[in-house]
């Protein structure tokens, strides 16, 4: 019983990272209907900035308490991969609105290879690795929980609230719904799509920064190719609780990391992934909209 | 196929459609609907806005399974098929059924000629041996494409078509997709054809010309079964119309019986029922 | 007077844009380029600046915005807009000798092609023009064919093609260890394993549409590498299975070195690979030449054209009485066994097949191949093919780039990058890749080629 909460308690911590990212999806494939494959890479270059500026920290403030430093950093991965999931729209999925489907799809692909091999060029192919940042831990009897997996579920918890009110109570968040709904009629009704769009791709940058500063937190290592498997892992996430759904995607994501924990807890650790993706092809199978989708009328 | 021989006692009858109820839901789209539709005619089936017309068709056509109720369609050689218990493609395979859509489902990247010989597509199929003595190139194969091109030609040449027949679907004007998918249909060898708002959207000369293909359709021995808004259309072609309002049948019968019937005026101009008489007044001075 | 006026406005708003960009590129670059990290001897990683390079960024991304925006932008509008003026037909229809008998053309040159590099570069100097460009292309261009029927016919969004490359491979590695059995035995069985494994995964999904059937292809790509990591008892793991047999001669000559039956000894010839690698040239040529064989004739049958119905509308195939769960199935297992061909023939090439080659960055490559080229058309996939992959391969003999950048400079780093970047570029410019427009299964009186503008995509 105690292993099976410890490993609960990993599962979330993990599942809270795959949800941080698969918001970014979600969000994005709702207003545009588009698989952005260069989020997990933008999730990279969080972890990446998140990185640069903890050395550049360290070696200026050697003393820095610890909660400044991961909100200097948190803050600056946010803007970084803002900047740039803002510039990868204006540039190369902009132009391809409203165009054949898959001309979107094909550029995202070639931008995550981009991305990918912008970092590998530039930082180099080696693992990059940091020091703990956060060490304490807490013992509930033979359970042993992390701060770090606490600050992890902690902000994750609080981002989504953040976010649920944004996309639900704000003028901001009734332009993306409209926008998502039907585009040339939220544009005919003023609302600025493009800006709308715009948002939406910084938002997800946003939370894919965060979950960035906290991969780098919790496994103190980040790599040039360290976007693609939680990215497409974060994107099943959102598929499997229904994509265009924000809770769906959280749900999603935590559902992974819980059966990536105790998958490898209870099985074997070699086909964690294989579970995973199993898993989303039945769910897909059996409820295609996934687990909080709306249902699709086929319109004859 | 139904067992029991009393379920269609009359010859003529092509689909009879028999307690027929559709539930969305909460929302009974349509309720116990019942009616014949004879072979050789154009039966239509109208009834304003959001009345179920297309549930019934896409219950037909079997694009949607019907809570409740049976669509038996009677073959000219006399087989019985149970339209609610095959496959959507089976309908047309097997059962001869095959329809149009309201918002035109053509194949816009290929061409003319292209769309009516992927229609072909079982006849065909068989011929080709299931694409394997077709790839090795067998007579028989040859001599059905030949064949196939044959029907389509007669079919362009009745929709009219024949000058676009190496344009693409997706640039031919309006009325014309309207035909081509007319054509397309009938290209599946069809004994019913069944036309969502066949007339919708076209200007007057082209209703014109989709009357007459309708009529040769008729006089090649199809049956039509058609959904329509526009009752100058209906009126004029039509040899049965069926009403249909809130899913319920309000009226059934000949085209001047049901131009005639209170229930029919009241549902589309949307009156009391005491203003029904007034309005039976002024049809018979010929003012609306 | 006006036009200067114009034309100073035009070069303020260039001016102003290619300072926007300086400042966007700063803000993007300053973290990544201007800053590198490092592990020290001590094994800490630390960081040093790298303005120098940062400036150098900063200064390309402003001078190309100021280009784009004065120079390049106006000229393509003008063009346009005379274009349009003049009511050019897009299409000319005075073909010169050359478009005309392009294919032919290029066959020709295909099958000179290794002789020609002998000639040119020595037996042992043409390894490199026959393996690393001619069969690497060669191999690309048959699966990108094979995806084609999956994507560019039916429209079915396969993200996991290289799947069935690797069931071809892994099956004619083990099955040719295990039995003993020759390559052209298990070329046929290795495509028919693959196209079993296409109907086996196709069946469950292909009622899933559009992005949906992507991801799952997608899923059951990664599934099929991640058994094949895992699986050490038959795959050997990581480690991969070397010693894979060599294709013979149809049997009558061998390659390997030792056997009595040499190529090279039966035919008095030096000893080198180079013969092998001829031999395997016109192996996967032929195989490609297959490929395109059954492409045009399928396309050209009621299951060709239901392919096609099926990408433009499915509801309306329906209709029309086609099965289409079948239809999409016949699709996927003639593109997996094309795979499985292609896998074959990559297992014999290398000797050595590992889970490593089969990422989904290739199922990526195949697809933007296919995309790039003009979903549909065999030719500019082949186009897509030579430029992508020759393009990719080329960047690794550039060494004299060594002598620009210094000693250090690997063009091969860079590799994917340009792939990546060309990827986007072509997209962005040609949404519907090199050839847009769709040749007509049948005709009444001419065979006019379909506009892109009209062909559909597909939706799942």
């Amino acid at each position: 019983m105690e292993y099976f909460v410890q490993q609960l308690a990993n599962g979330l911590t993990l599942g809270s990272i795959y949800g941080l990212i698969a918001i970014g999806y979600t969000m994005v494939y709702g207003i545009i209907g588009m698989i952005n494959f260069a989020h997990g890479d933008i999730f990279m270059l969080g972890a990446f900035a998140a990185l640069i500026v903890f050395l550049i920290l360290t070696s200026f403030f050697a003393g820095i308490p610890v909660a400044l430093a991961l909100l200097v950093m948190l803050i600056a991965a946010m803007l970084m991969t803002s900047l740039w999931n803002w510039t990868i729209e204006r540039v190369a999925y902009r132009p391809l609105r409203g165009s054949f489907r898959l001309a979107p799809l094909i550029t995202a692909i070639g931008m995550s290879i981009v991305l990918s091999n912008f970092i590998q060029v530039t930082q180099g192919p080696r693992n990059k690795p940091i020091p703990s940042l956060v060490t304490d831990v807490y013992h509930f009897g033979n359970i042993t929980i992390s701060l770090k997996q606490i600050i992890i579920v902690a902000v994750t918890a609080v981002l989504l609230t953040v976010f649920w009110y944004i996309v639900n109570k704000t003028p901001l968040g009734r332009a993306q719904r409209a926008t998502e709904q039907d585009r040339k009629m939220a544009a005919l009704l003023g609302v600025d799509v493009d800006r709308t769009i715009s948002i939406t791709f910084i938002m997800g940058a946003a939370l894919a920064a965060v979950a960035g500063t906290m991969y780098l937190m919790y496994y103190g290592v980040a790599t040039f190719n360290d976007g693609f498997i939680p990215g497409v892992k974060a994107f099943t996430a959102a598929v499997l609780g229904g994509i265009g759904s924000l809770p769906g995607a959280v749900l999603g994501g935590l559902l992974i990391g819980l059966i990536e924990s105790l998958w490898s807890a209870y099985f074997t650790i070699a086909y964690k992934d294989v579970a995973t993706f199993a898993l989303l092809a039945f769910v897909l199978i059996f409820k295609p909209t996934g687990i909080l989708g709306r249902p699709e009328v086929e319109k004859v | 196929m139904t067992p029991g021989t009393n379920t269609m006692n009359n010859n003529d009858t092509i689909l009879k459609v028999e307690h027929l109820s559709m539930r969305f839901g909460g929302l009974m789209a349509i309720d116990d609907f019942s009616f014949e539709a004879r072979r050789g005619n154009i039966t239509a089936l109208i009834g304003p806005n959001g009345a179920g017309k297309t549930t019934v068709f896409n219950c037909i056509t079997g694009f949607y399974k019907p809570t409740m109720g049976m669509i038996t369609l009677k073959q000219r050689d006399g087989d019985h098929y149970l339209l609610e218990r095959l496959r959507d493609f089976e309908i047309t395979k097997i059962a001869k059924v095959s329809r149009t859509f309201q918002n035109i489902r053509l194949f816009s990247g290929l061409t003319v000629l292209e769309n009516l010989l992927v229609a072909q597509h079982n006849a065909l199929m068989k011929a080709s041996g299931y694409t394997i003595l077709g790839l090795l190139g067998m007579p028989a194969y040859t001599k059905a494409s030949a064949a196939a091109i044959d029907k389509a030609k007669y079919w362009l040449d009745k929709a009219n078509l024949t000058e676009r027949a190496d344009d693409p679907a997706g640039d031919l004007p309006y009325g014309g997709q309207r035909r081509l998918e007319i054509a397309r249909a009938m290209c599946t060898g069809p004994e019913l054809l069944c036309l969502d708002e066949p007339a919708a959207g076209l200007n007057p000369r082209e209703s014109a010309a989709l009357n007459t293909l309708l009529h040769s359709i008729r006089d090649d021995g199809a049956s039509i079964l058609l959904i329509e808004h526009d009752m100058s259309v209906v009126m004029e072609i039509s040899d049965h119309v069926v009403v249909l309002e809130y899913g319920q049948k309000i009226s059934d019968g000949t085209p001047d019986h049901v131009k005639n019937d209170p229930k029919v005026i009241a549902a589309y101009l949307g009156v009391e029922d005491d203003e029904v008489e007034q309005i039976e007044e002024q049809l018979d001075e010929g003012r609306i | 007077m006006a036009q200067s006026s114009d034309n100073n406005s035009l070069m303020a708003q260039a001016a102003k844009e290619a300072l926007v960009a300086a400042a966007v590129s700063f803000g993007l670059f300053i973290l990544y380029v201007g800053i590198e990290t490092y592990q020290d001897i001590n094994n800490a990683l630390v960081w040093r600046t790298r303005w120098g390079l940062l400036a150098v960024f900063v200064v390309i991304a402003a001078v190309s915005r100021f280009l784009v925006v004065g120079f390049i932008k106006p000229h393509l509008d003008k063009r346009k807009r005379d274009k349009a003026k003049a009511g050019i037909p897009e299409v000319s229809d005075g073909k010169n000798f050359f478009q005309r008998n392009f294919l032919k053309i290029a066959l020709i040159g295909l099958l000179i092609y290794p002789p020609l590099s002998v000639m040119l570069a020595g037996t042992q100097g043409s390894l490199k023009y026959v393996d690393n460009f001619g069969i690497q292309i060669l191999i690309y261009v048959m699966l990108a064919w094979g995806l084609n029927i999956v994507v560019g016919l039916a429209g079915l969004l396969d993200l996991g093609y290289v799947a069935f490359y690797a069931v071809g491979a892994y099956s004619y590695a083990l099955l040719s260890q295990q039995f003993g059995l020759s390559f052209w035995v298990l070329l046929p069985l290795s495509g028919i394993l693959a196209a079993f494994w296409g109907v086996i995964l196709g069946f469950p999904v292909l009622r899933l549409r559009g992005d949906y059937l992507a991801i799952v292809t997608l899923a059951f790509g990664e599934i099929i590498r991640l058994v094949l990591i895992n699986w050490t008892a038959v795959t050997k793991g990581t480690f991969g299975i070397s010693g894979i047999p060599k294709a013979s001669f149809f049997g009558i000559w061998s390659f390997d070195v030792g056997a009595a039956n040499n190529f090279t000894k039966a035919w008095g010839l030096s000893m080198s690979s180079a013969y092998y690698k001829i031999f395997l040239f016109y192996l996967i040529l032929a195989l490609c030449m297959l490929t395109a064989y059954v492409t045009i004739k399928l396309r050209r049958m009621p299951i060709g054209r239901a392919w096609e119905a099926l990408r433009e509308d499915e509801i309306a195939c329906r209709s029309l009485g086609i099965n289409t769960v079948t239809t999409k199935l016949t699709a996927f297992a003639i593109g997996a066994m094309i795979g499985g061909f292609a896998g074959a023939f990559f297992a014999t090439r290398q000797g050595f097949v590992s889970p490593e080659s089969f990422v989904f960055l290739e199922s990526a490559v195949i697809l933007a191949i296919v995309v790039l080229g003009g979903m549909g058309s065999l030719t500019g996939i082949a186009i897509a093919a030579i430029v992508m992959v020759g393009g990719t391969e080329l960047l690794r003999e550039m060494e004299f780039l060594k002598h620009v950048f210094g000693p250090d400079f690997t063009p091969e780093l860079y590799r994917m990058l340009l792939f990546g970047l060309a990827m986007i570029v072509v997209m962005v410019f040609k949404p519907r890749g090199f050839v847009g427009s769709r040749e007509p299964t049948a005709f009444l009186k001419e065979r006019k080629a379909v506009a892109g503008s009209f062909t559909k995509e597909g939706h799942g």
